[in-house]
Protein backbone atom coordinates (compact mmCIF):
# COMPACT_ATOMS: atom_id res chain seq x y z
CA UNK A 1 0.00 0.00 0.00
CA UNK A 2 2.76 2.37 1.25
CA UNK A 3 4.83 1.46 -1.87
CA UNK A 4 1.35 1.89 -4.19
CA UNK A 5 1.36 5.74 -2.39
CA UNK A 6 4.57 6.46 -2.74
CA UNK A 7 4.11 5.16 -6.58
CA UNK A 8 1.61 7.48 -7.48
CA UNK A 9 3.29 10.36 -5.51
CA UNK A 10 5.92 10.12 -7.83
CA UNK A 11 4.39 9.64 -11.13
CA UNK A 12 2.00 12.92 -10.43
CA UNK A 13 5.37 14.68 -9.51
CA UNK A 14 6.52 13.92 -12.78
CA UNK A 15 4.21 14.61 -13.90
CA UNK A 16 3.36 17.94 -12.28
CA UNK A 17 6.90 19.05 -12.86
CA UNK A 18 7.32 20.64 -16.68
CA UNK A 19 5.44 23.73 -17.21
CA UNK A 20 4.50 22.97 -20.27
CA UNK A 21 2.19 19.67 -18.51
CA UNK A 22 1.01 22.37 -16.13
CA UNK A 23 -0.34 24.50 -19.32
CA UNK A 24 -1.82 21.95 -20.90
CA UNK A 25 -3.76 20.88 -17.83
CA UNK A 26 -5.17 24.66 -17.72
CA UNK A 27 -6.14 24.71 -21.06
CA UNK A 28 -7.70 21.18 -20.56
CA UNK A 29 -10.13 22.74 -17.36
CA UNK A 30 -11.18 25.39 -20.40
CA UNK A 31 -11.82 22.75 -22.38
CA UNK A 32 -10.92 19.26 -24.20
CA UNK A 33 -8.70 19.84 -27.02
CA UNK A 34 -7.11 17.54 -29.68
CA UNK A 35 -2.99 16.35 -29.46
CA UNK A 36 -2.76 18.52 -32.51
CA UNK A 37 -4.27 21.41 -31.02
CA UNK A 38 -2.32 20.87 -28.14
CA UNK A 39 0.86 20.91 -30.07
CA UNK A 40 0.09 23.71 -32.10
CA UNK A 41 -1.20 26.13 -28.47
CA UNK A 42 2.16 25.03 -26.82
CA UNK A 43 4.38 25.39 -30.17
CA UNK A 44 5.62 21.82 -30.00
CA UNK A 45 6.11 18.67 -32.72
CA UNK A 46 2.74 16.21 -32.28
CA UNK A 47 5.64 13.55 -30.90
CA UNK A 48 6.74 15.91 -28.40
CA UNK A 49 2.86 16.80 -27.06
CA UNK A 50 2.25 13.18 -27.48
CA UNK A 51 5.38 12.01 -24.56
CA UNK A 52 3.98 15.28 -22.62
CA UNK A 53 0.38 13.99 -22.89
CA UNK A 54 1.38 10.22 -22.04
CA UNK A 55 3.21 11.12 -18.92
CA UNK A 56 -0.08 12.83 -17.99
CA UNK A 57 -2.18 9.96 -18.88
CA UNK A 58 -0.03 7.60 -16.83
CA UNK A 59 -0.41 9.55 -13.33
CA UNK A 60 -4.55 9.63 -14.55
CA UNK A 61 -4.34 13.77 -14.52
CA UNK A 62 -5.63 13.14 -18.19
CA UNK A 63 -7.76 10.51 -20.28
CA UNK A 64 -7.65 10.27 -24.03
CA UNK A 65 -10.01 9.11 -26.73
CA UNK A 66 -9.63 8.42 -30.42
CA UNK A 67 -12.21 9.19 -32.58
CA UNK A 68 -11.62 8.51 -36.19
CA UNK A 69 -8.22 9.98 -36.53
CA UNK A 70 -8.16 12.61 -33.65
CA UNK A 71 -6.91 11.84 -30.26
CA UNK A 72 -8.92 14.08 -27.96
CA UNK A 73 -7.47 15.23 -24.58
CA UNK A 74 -9.74 16.13 -21.33
CA UNK A 75 -9.32 16.43 -17.86
CA UNK A 76 -8.79 12.62 -15.87
CA UNK A 77 -10.88 10.76 -13.00
CA UNK A 78 -7.91 12.45 -10.74
CA UNK A 79 -9.23 15.80 -11.30
CA UNK A 80 -12.97 14.68 -10.85
CA UNK A 81 -11.72 13.38 -7.52
CA UNK A 82 -10.76 17.09 -6.46
CA UNK A 83 -14.32 18.19 -7.65
CA UNK A 84 -15.76 15.74 -5.69
CA UNK A 85 -13.77 17.19 -2.45
CA UNK A 86 -14.72 20.25 -3.19
CA UNK A 87 -18.74 19.94 -3.17
CA UNK A 88 -17.70 17.62 -0.30
CA UNK A 89 -15.66 20.43 1.74
CA UNK A 90 -18.75 23.22 0.17
CA UNK A 91 -21.62 20.82 1.69
CA UNK A 92 -19.87 20.91 4.99
CA UNK A 93 -19.79 24.84 4.74
CA UNK A 94 -23.24 24.86 4.54
CA UNK A 95 -24.52 22.61 6.86
CA UNK A 96 -22.79 23.81 9.46
CA UNK A 97 -24.43 26.86 8.58
CA UNK A 98 -27.75 25.31 8.68
CA UNK A 99 -27.20 24.23 11.78
CA UNK A 100 -27.05 27.32 13.13
CA UNK A 101 -29.81 28.86 10.67
CA UNK A 102 -31.65 26.17 13.30
CA UNK A 103 -31.31 27.70 16.36
CA UNK A 104 -32.02 30.84 15.14
CA UNK A 105 -35.58 29.21 13.80
CA UNK A 106 -36.05 27.59 17.31
CA UNK A 107 -36.01 31.01 19.09
CA UNK A 108 -38.31 32.49 16.20
CA UNK A 109 -40.52 29.78 17.12
CA UNK A 110 -40.60 30.26 20.38
CA UNK A 111 -41.22 33.14 20.25
CA UNK A 112 -43.85 33.28 17.62
CA UNK A 113 -45.57 30.88 20.32
CA UNK A 114 -45.10 33.80 23.14
CA UNK A 115 -46.97 36.38 20.81
CA UNK A 116 -49.34 34.29 19.81
CA UNK A 117 -50.90 33.40 22.89
CA UNK A 118 -50.42 37.20 24.04
CA UNK A 119 -52.29 38.46 21.19
CA UNK A 120 -55.37 36.26 22.69
CA UNK A 121 -54.96 37.46 26.09
CA UNK B 1 -32.63 15.10 14.42
CA UNK B 2 -30.80 16.43 12.52
CA UNK B 3 -31.89 17.23 8.66
CA UNK B 4 -29.28 16.56 6.10
CA UNK B 5 -27.45 18.86 3.73
CA UNK B 6 -27.35 17.87 0.20
CA UNK B 7 -25.26 19.41 -2.81
CA UNK B 8 -24.94 18.78 -5.83
CA UNK B 9 -23.29 19.88 -9.40
CA UNK B 10 -26.57 19.53 -11.49
CA UNK B 11 -24.78 20.58 -15.01
CA UNK B 12 -21.88 22.25 -15.93
CA UNK B 13 -23.06 25.84 -14.74
CA UNK B 14 -25.21 24.95 -11.83
CA UNK B 15 -24.68 23.79 -8.22
CA UNK B 16 -27.73 22.93 -5.68
CA UNK B 17 -28.17 22.76 -2.37
CA UNK B 18 -31.29 21.49 -0.32
CA UNK B 19 -31.74 21.43 3.24
CA UNK B 20 -35.32 20.67 5.29
CA UNK B 21 -35.77 23.10 8.28
CA UNK B 22 -38.56 22.35 11.01
CA UNK B 23 -40.48 25.37 10.92
CA UNK B 24 -42.81 27.42 8.07
CA UNK B 25 -41.73 28.91 5.84
CA UNK B 26 -42.56 32.84 6.97
CA UNK B 27 -39.99 32.10 9.63
CA UNK B 28 -37.47 30.42 7.62
CA UNK B 29 -37.63 33.01 5.30
CA UNK B 30 -37.41 35.77 8.04
CA UNK B 31 -34.26 34.23 9.15
CA UNK B 32 -32.53 34.57 5.70
CA UNK B 33 -33.65 38.33 5.33
CA UNK B 34 -33.21 40.02 8.23
CA UNK B 35 -29.12 41.12 8.86
CA UNK B 36 -29.78 40.73 12.07
CA UNK B 37 -30.55 37.10 12.04
CA UNK B 38 -28.83 36.25 9.08
CA UNK B 39 -25.47 37.36 10.71
CA UNK B 40 -26.44 34.90 13.35
CA UNK B 41 -25.54 31.87 11.21
CA UNK B 42 -23.86 32.82 8.00
CA UNK B 43 -20.58 32.44 9.21
CA UNK B 44 -20.43 29.58 11.46
CA UNK B 45 -17.33 28.77 14.18
CA UNK B 46 -16.13 25.28 12.26
CA UNK B 47 -15.93 28.18 8.43
CA UNK B 48 -12.45 29.41 10.77
CA UNK B 49 -13.94 33.54 9.74
CA UNK B 50 -15.82 35.63 11.59
CA UNK B 51 -18.17 38.15 10.37
CA UNK B 52 -17.05 41.94 10.50
CA UNK B 53 -19.77 43.56 9.46
CA UNK B 54 -23.31 42.24 7.63
CA UNK B 55 -25.62 44.51 5.81
CA UNK B 56 -28.74 43.87 4.07
CA UNK B 57 -31.26 45.79 2.19
CA UNK B 58 -33.77 43.00 1.43
CA UNK B 59 -36.01 44.27 -1.27
CA UNK B 60 -35.77 44.48 -5.23
CA UNK B 61 -32.83 46.41 -5.99
CA UNK B 62 -31.33 46.59 -2.82
CA UNK B 63 -27.70 45.82 -1.91
CA UNK B 64 -26.26 43.44 0.54
CA UNK B 65 -22.39 43.31 1.63
CA UNK B 66 -20.86 41.11 4.06
CA UNK B 67 -17.74 41.10 5.30
CA UNK B 68 -15.05 38.35 6.28
CA UNK B 69 -11.92 38.26 8.15
CA UNK B 70 -9.27 35.47 9.75
CA UNK B 71 -6.96 37.06 12.30
CA UNK B 72 -3.96 39.06 10.53
CA UNK B 73 -5.37 38.55 7.24
CA UNK B 74 -7.02 41.22 4.77
CA UNK B 75 -11.14 40.93 5.34
CA UNK B 76 -13.23 39.40 2.10
CA UNK B 77 -15.93 40.99 0.94
CA UNK B 78 -19.48 39.09 -0.27
CA UNK B 79 -22.05 41.79 -2.26
CA UNK B 80 -24.19 41.98 -4.69
CA UNK B 81 -28.08 42.95 -4.89
CA UNK B 82 -31.42 41.59 -4.43
CA UNK B 83 -33.21 40.73 -7.63
CA UNK B 84 -36.24 39.14 -6.57
CA UNK B 85 -37.44 39.16 -2.83
CA UNK B 86 -41.56 37.10 -2.62
CA UNK B 87 -42.15 36.58 0.86
CA UNK B 88 -42.06 33.96 1.88
CA UNK B 89 -41.16 32.01 -0.69
CA UNK B 90 -38.52 32.98 -3.26
CA UNK B 91 -35.29 35.06 -2.69
CA UNK B 92 -33.14 35.80 -5.54
CA UNK B 93 -29.47 38.08 -5.52
CA UNK B 94 -26.42 38.54 -7.80
CA UNK B 95 -23.03 38.19 -6.30
CA UNK B 96 -20.99 41.32 -8.43
CA UNK B 97 -17.32 40.42 -6.95
CA UNK B 98 -16.32 39.23 -10.54
CA UNK B 99 -17.68 38.46 -13.47
CA UNK B 100 -17.89 34.68 -12.31
CA UNK B 101 -20.17 35.59 -9.60
CA UNK B 102 -23.10 33.25 -9.66
CA UNK B 103 -26.94 34.22 -9.23
CA UNK B 104 -28.53 32.65 -6.50
CA UNK B 105 -32.22 31.64 -5.85
CA UNK B 106 -33.46 30.30 -2.72
CA UNK B 107 -37.08 28.44 -2.78
CA UNK B 108 -38.77 27.53 0.12
CA UNK B 109 -41.50 25.38 0.12
CA UNK B 110 -43.57 24.36 2.84
CA UNK B 111 -44.18 20.87 3.41
CA UNK B 112 -46.39 19.51 6.13
CA UNK B 113 -45.24 22.60 8.93
CA UNK B 114 -42.18 22.41 7.79
CA UNK B 115 -39.91 24.23 4.95
CA UNK B 116 -38.11 22.39 2.02
CA UNK B 117 -35.11 24.99 1.02
CA UNK B 118 -33.93 24.85 -2.10
CA UNK B 119 -30.51 27.04 -3.33
CA UNK B 120 -29.63 26.81 -6.77
CA UNK B 121 -26.20 28.85 -7.66
CA UNK B 122 -26.50 29.49 -11.53
CA UNK B 123 -22.93 30.53 -13.03
CA UNK B 124 -21.94 32.48 -16.31
CA UNK B 125 -20.26 29.74 -17.68
CA UNK B 126 -18.71 26.26 -17.15
CA UNK B 127 -15.35 27.87 -16.71
CA UNK B 128 -16.82 30.32 -13.81
CA UNK B 129 -18.07 27.29 -12.08
CA UNK B 130 -14.87 25.43 -12.71
CA UNK B 131 -12.73 28.39 -11.50
CA UNK B 132 -14.85 28.75 -8.05
CA UNK B 133 -14.09 25.22 -7.36
CA UNK B 134 -10.19 25.70 -8.69
CA UNK B 135 -10.53 29.05 -6.71
CA UNK B 136 -11.67 27.19 -3.36
CA UNK B 137 -8.66 25.00 -3.06
CA UNK B 138 -6.36 28.20 -3.74
CA UNK B 139 -6.47 27.88 -7.40
CA UNK B 140 -4.65 25.33 -9.18
CA UNK B 141 -1.20 27.56 -9.97
CA UNK B 142 -1.01 27.38 -6.19
CA UNK B 143 -0.90 23.89 -5.88
CA UNK B 144 0.99 23.48 -8.56
CA UNK B 145 2.99 25.56 -6.75
CA UNK B 146 3.40 24.01 -3.75
CA UNK B 147 4.22 20.87 -4.95
CA UNK B 148 6.98 21.47 -7.24
CA UNK B 149 8.45 23.26 -3.91
CA UNK B 150 7.70 19.87 -2.38
CA UNK B 151 9.50 18.28 -4.84
CA UNK B 152 12.75 20.22 -4.62
CA UNK B 153 12.45 20.08 -0.91
CA UNK B 154 12.04 15.61 -1.34
CA UNK B 155 15.14 16.24 -3.45
CA UNK B 156 16.70 13.70 -6.40
CA UNK B 157 15.97 10.78 -4.78
CA UNK B 158 12.11 11.17 -5.80
CA UNK B 159 11.14 8.21 -7.99
CA UNK B 160 14.08 6.07 -7.48
CA UNK B 161 13.87 3.18 -5.02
Amino acid sequence: MVQYIQGRFDVSFAALSHATRRGVLEQLGRADASITDLAEKFHMTLTGMKKHVGVLEQAGLVTTEKVGRVRTCKLGPRRLEEEVAWIERYCQLWDARFDELDKVIDVLKRKEKVDGRKNRG
Amino acid sequence: MKNRTTVERKNERELVVTRTFNGPPHIVFEAWTRPELLKRWWAPKSAGVSLLSCEADVRVGGKYRLEFGREGSKPMAFFGRYVEVTPPARLVWTNDESDDGAVTTVTFEEQGGKTLLVMHELYPSKEALDRAIAGMEGGMREMFEQLDELLVTLGPNVGRS
